[in-house]
């Protein structure tokens, strides 16, 4: 069913199959033909772990997206709604039911929250006075997601906003609910490391959640070694830059949700005799991302560079297979051709998507402003001009380009600067008020506040310091046969992944002093074993290791992992 | 082949067309009815022909049977009631598993012990709701099998565990400040943002203000939650005290000037942003603020002046390029382009006139000449564009000078389609040899790369460059000439 999330070194069908019996449970305790109302943004991620046939089987026979007014008509019995805690969506379930109400036949209705219920959500029914019209109102708590067979996701987007503007914890507490989940599953980890306040914060609610549960002792035998749970803002600058692994691209230029991208049709026409040319399809083309699928995985983590010769290497090789046809002269050796067709189409079709992505993105890689940015991005890392105002970024305002692009370079400088000096700050924020208009002064306010912009304070610039003892800043970089994790961002290697892997080998220890200059503390937990489930290891056995990023992650980020877990199976 | 495509296409049209209608008597429906019912049985019948376990793939990439895909597929069904339970009584005919009687009144046995389930395992409290008319809910501790309402003896610790659970319980005995206090302590060392917010909801409604306030002030984690549920509701005034009472005058100032983006009429969005004037923003963005307003205000009027001269159509700019959209709300600079645009040669004393503009808000010199540039450029007023750049000294000659370098100068120009004449004047204005090579090339204007080329005395670019120009033409006529020229002393 989905055999990627089996490949990796922890099998997370297990989490996956979990995830899916609950769902199964909660449906059939609405008893009857029913009819789901989703929130749309839910759809993405469930898509992720059911289809429709799942839904089906237990008599889901309609499925809507909430809107106002009243529901389209259905005779069913059931009517439930997938929500997420959101006082909006509480003012459109309300309206739902009192039209439905007057309407006719009653049915029952059902509420769940995903991830989990809100009493300020249900206090809003309450006074809406529709409460009581449910009859299950219950939580499923679709806290971590397999996407691959070495990716879990919270799908959380607006995590580093509520944690870090809003200094809102609730998604730090789905984060420990879900990785108490986990252990569940796979067992306790013994040891949990971290660096940052949120990280210190999650580390805390799973010790507590563990106390409250000594009632059942976990018996599985752990899976992981160990847990690392990193702050996003440890590592602000990572997420400014421009990534340039294949998936990251993809990412940076038509955005990945929930696995999907979304591309511009005309590049993916079909190109069949009699119906080309005619009528172009509108539509964006939809395409699933992930390791399934042979050739993505091969590519995903390469940087942009070294993915055009696999492309051209696998071209040549399918269509060698083809012409294994005129080879075939008895009937064993044409059915031995035949047998194998599903798979060549499969792989011809696969080469064909990827090919036509990889002219996308080349059309944008190899354009002069791309460049440009890159040059100014890259200087930035290396500590080139952090401290005056830049022509680029100039010229990128006097343009108007995306704000956000602006936006974002100028965050990396303040970033690489340790906070800009006043002067240049002020110069930014008058031409991009004046150009982007007045009301972005909420705006800058908010990226001040979550530490992406800032002025520079005691007049001392820390990452000079940061990126030598780091290694941040690679000269020589290998993008086709890489050596480091450098290669993903062709130049800079990624201050968490950097983190992640000096923590294995040789320890934080040796980097104490720069563990002090990042935000938030630093720390080691261990979780007690009982002596049965103590691992005796051998030597050179590798660990597993699990990372979570509280405020999100890259593709980039991911590649460079992949890298490291690489390296390490090699030897 | 043919046949289904027809009918695939008339399916996701209709599908599209019909998804979520509410009405249930729509007069253009049912005449629609007829031929519709005949593309679903058609498809029904598709349907069962290759109803296969291969994955299938709708155009937008949508795998067939995932959750977004079904939820245009069965919504698409139900155009109206009427025809949806037709259509539901014919699929049930075939499909495998018998429905179970429907409940003929609400108050029903079966309805009344839904629960049950829950009961047997001994796990969960039950809930038994009563529809519409009394909403009494019945807590039954399962484990003891004892009817119970609510346990007075609950500790605040027990209590915020079984809300976080997610289970209902009063908060409401809890009478003394030092309990509530406790309450909420426990809640916030649980970090369980809904739990703090449940129990900030009960303390806001049950502590008069200044003592809430004083209380959460040394409870810091409460209150950044309080301040975000308060966001969320929108409770601006409480707000707006909470944050008087704290003294964190600039979010006060912010959190007022926000309430802007909500105002949609451009008076009353002026009016309001007056009252934003002088609140305690941090320096820099009090200036911002005050612009921002003076801003609005000179919109107003402009917009107002421009309405009237396009619809009396006497005026020729407006004729000739009527205005796009309104430019109310505009950033300052999109509003420079405009007054560059369609009141440049206006005297500064008009509101409207680009250099009122310019010195209103201290524009600098760089920005205001790449907009007015931009804008005249655009009307393609090449003696405006002359003027932008021409300078006279005391002496009364007169200088070419661009505080934005005049290679983007050319570019400007070059983006507006600008002729080639005028384009070469100004790239042999670019100071740097190499740039100016570079953009002489790239914008065809040929006797400027051929001029550099023969000033740098580089013979072997010149020739490469005569390559690039069409055979026969004046161009190439000149190269020859140059580099038969027994003047030069080429250096390579």
């Amino acid at each position: 069913m989905a055999a990627h999330l089996s490949y990796g070194r922890v099998n997370l069908n297990v989490l996956r199959e979990a995830v899916r019996r609950e769902l199964r449970e909660f449906l059939d305790k609405c008893a009857g033909s029913k009819a789901i109302v989703w929130d749309e943004y839910l759809t993405g991620p469930f898509g992720l772990i059911a289809q429709y046939s799942l839904l089906k089987e237990h008599e889901v026979e309609k499925m809507f997206t909430l809107k106002g007014s009243r529901l389209p008509a259905a005779d069913v019995k059931n009517i439930i709604f997938f929500v997420r805690p959101r006082l909006e969506l509480m003012d459109i379930i309300a309206e739902n039911v009192l039209s439905e109400d007057r309407r006719g036949p009653t049915r029952d209705f059902h509420i769940l929250f995903v991830p989990r219920r809100s009493l300020l959500c249900e206090q809003r029914l309450k006074d809406l006075g529709v409460l009581g019209s449910f009859i299950h109102r219950e939580e499923y708590s679709l806290d971590l997601i397999p996407f691959d067979g070495d990716l879990l996701s919270m799908e959380s987007e607006g995590a580093f906003k509520e944690c870090y503007l809003e200094s809102d914890q609730t998604s730090l507490y789905h984060a420990a609910k879900g990785l108490m989940t986990l252990q569940a599953l796979y067992g306790t980890i013994p040891q949990i490391f971290g660096k940052g306040e949120c990280a210190r914060q999650v580390a805390n609610m799973m010790i507590r959640m563990k106390r409250e549960f000594t009632g059942s002792q976990n018996s599985i035998f752990p899976v992981f070694d160990n847990l690392l749970l990193l702050d996003r803002n440890v590592d602000l600058l990572t997420p400014l830059a421009t990534q340039l692994t294949y998936e990251g691209l993809i990412d940076e230029i038509y955005g990945i949700q929930n696995s999907y991208v979304k591309l511009p049709p005309e590049k993916f026409a079909p190109k069949k005799q009699g119906d080309g040319g005619k009528d172009l399809p509108t539509e964006a083309k939809k395409l699933q991302l992930n390791s399934a699928e042979e050739l993505y995985a091969e590519i995903r983590d390469k940087n942009f560079n070294a993915v055009g010769s696999v492309l051209s290497k696998r071209a040549k090789v399918i269509s060698a297979a083809f012409e294994e046809r005129h080879n075939a002269k008895t009937v064993g050796e044409i059915k031995q051709f035949v047998s194998q067709l599903p798979h060549m189409q499969a792989a011809r079709g696969s080469l064909a998507n990827h090919t036509s992505i990889a002219e996308l993105i080349k059309d944008v890689t190899t354009s002069e402003d791309f460049f440009d940015k890159l040059t100014v991005e890259q200087e930035f890392m290396s500590g080139v001009d952090t401290d005056k105002v830049n022509s680029y970024i100039e010229d990128c305002i006097a343009q108007k380009h995306p704000l956000i692009k602006v936006l974002r370079l100028v965050c990396l400088q303040s970033v690489c600067n340790s906070g800009l000096k006043q002067k240049v700050l002020d110069y930014y924020k008058r031409e991009i008020l004046q150009t982007y208009g007045y009301e972005h002064i909420l705006t800058l306010y908010n990226l001040e506040k979550a530490g992406l912009l800032k002025p520079q304070t005691g007049g001392r610039n820390n990452y000079p310091t940061i990126r030598k003892t780091l290694r941040l800043w690679m000269d020589d970089v290998n993008e086709q046969n890489p050596t480091d994790i450098s290669y993903v961002y062709s130049g800079y290697a990624p201050l968490s992944v950097r983190l992640a892997q000096l923590l294995s080998r040789p320890g934080w220890r040796s980097i104490e002093e720069v563990l002090r200059i990042l935000p938030g503390p630093h720390f080691e937990e261990r979780q007690p074993l009982p002596t049965g489930l103590q691992k005796k290891r051998q030597p050179g056995e590798n660990r597993v290791t699990l990372i979570f990023f509280l405020g999100g992650v890259t593709f980039a980020e991911i590649a460079a992992l992949r890298f490291l877990s690489q390296l390490e199976d090699g030897g | 082949m043919n046949r289904t495509k027809g009918d695939e296409e008339e399916y996701w049209n209709s599908s599209k067309f019909k998804a979520f209608t509410f009405d249930d008597e729509d007069d253009e429906l049912s005449q629609l009815k007829e031929s519709k019912r005949a593309v679903n049985s058609l498809r029904d019948f598709v349907d069962d022909e290759d109803d296969d376990d291969l994955e299938r793939v709708s155009w937008s990439g949508e795998p067939v049977g995932s959750i977004s895909w079904s939820i245009k597929e069965t919504a698409g069904n139900s155009g109206s009631s009427q025809e949806g339970r037709e259509q539901l009584k014919s699929r049930n005919s075939f499909s495998t598993y018998t429905q179970l009687p429907k409940p003929t009144s609400t108050y029903s046995l079966s309805s009344f012990f839904r629960g049950k389930e829950h009961w047997l395992k001994g796990q969960r409290v039950l809930v038994f709701s009563f529809q519409k008319t009394t909403q009494a809910i019945i807590f039954i501790y399962s484990g003891r099998k004892r009817l119970l309402d609510y346990s007075n003896d609950w500790s605040p610790s027990d209590t915020v565990r079984r809300l976080r659970k997610g289970k209902v319980c009063s908060l409401e005995r809890f009478r003394s400040l030092q309990d509530k206090l406790q309450l909420l302590e426990e809640a916030v060392s649980m970090h369980d943002g809904n739990v703090i917010t449940a129990v900030l909801i009960f303390l806001k409604r049950t502590l008069s203000k200044e003592i809430l306030f004083r209380e959460l002030e040394v409870r810091q984690v409460a209150l950044r939650h309080l301040i975000h549920f308060l966001k969320e509701i929108g409770d601006q005034k409480l707000l707006l005290d909470l944050f008087r009472f704290l003294d964190r005058t600039e979010e006060l100032a912010l959190s007022h000037y926000r309430e802007h983006l909500n105002i949609q009429d451009p008076e009353k969005r002026k009016e309001f942003l007056k009252t934003c004037v002088g609140l305690p923003f941090s320096a820099e963005d009090s200036a911002h603020i005050q612009d921002h307003y003076t801003l609005l205000e000179r919109q107003i009027i402009i917009e107002a002046n421009d309405r009237h001269l396009e619809s009396a159509g006497q005026t020729e700019i407006f004729r000739k390029h009527p205005r796009k959209a309104s430019i109310l709300n505009m950033p300052l600079v999109t509003t420079l382009f405009y007054s560059c645009f369609y009141h440049y040669t206006e005297a500064e004393g008009t509101f409207s006139s680009p250099v009122n503009l310019k010195k209103t808000f201290k524009i600098p010199d760089k920005q205001y000449v790449l907009t007015a540039l931009a804008a005249r450029a655009k009307l393609r007023a090449w003696h405006d564009v002359d003027a932008l750049f021409t300078t006279k000294n005391w002496l009364g000659y007169t200088k070419k000078r661009a505080p934005i370098g005049f290679h983007r100068v050319v570019e400007i120009l070059h983006k507006n389609s600008a002729p080639v004449q005028i384009l070469q004047e100004y790239v042999n204005l670019v100071e740097d040899v190499d740039t100016k090579l570079n953009l002489a090339t790239k914008f065809k204007c040929h006797d400027v790369v051929i001029d550099t080329c023969r000033d740098l005395k580089d013979r072997q670019q010149l020739l490469a460059y005569r390559s690039k120009v069409d055979k026969g033409s004046a161009e190439e006529e000149k190269i020859d000439a140059i580099l038969n020229s027994s003047q030069i002393r080429w250096k390579n």
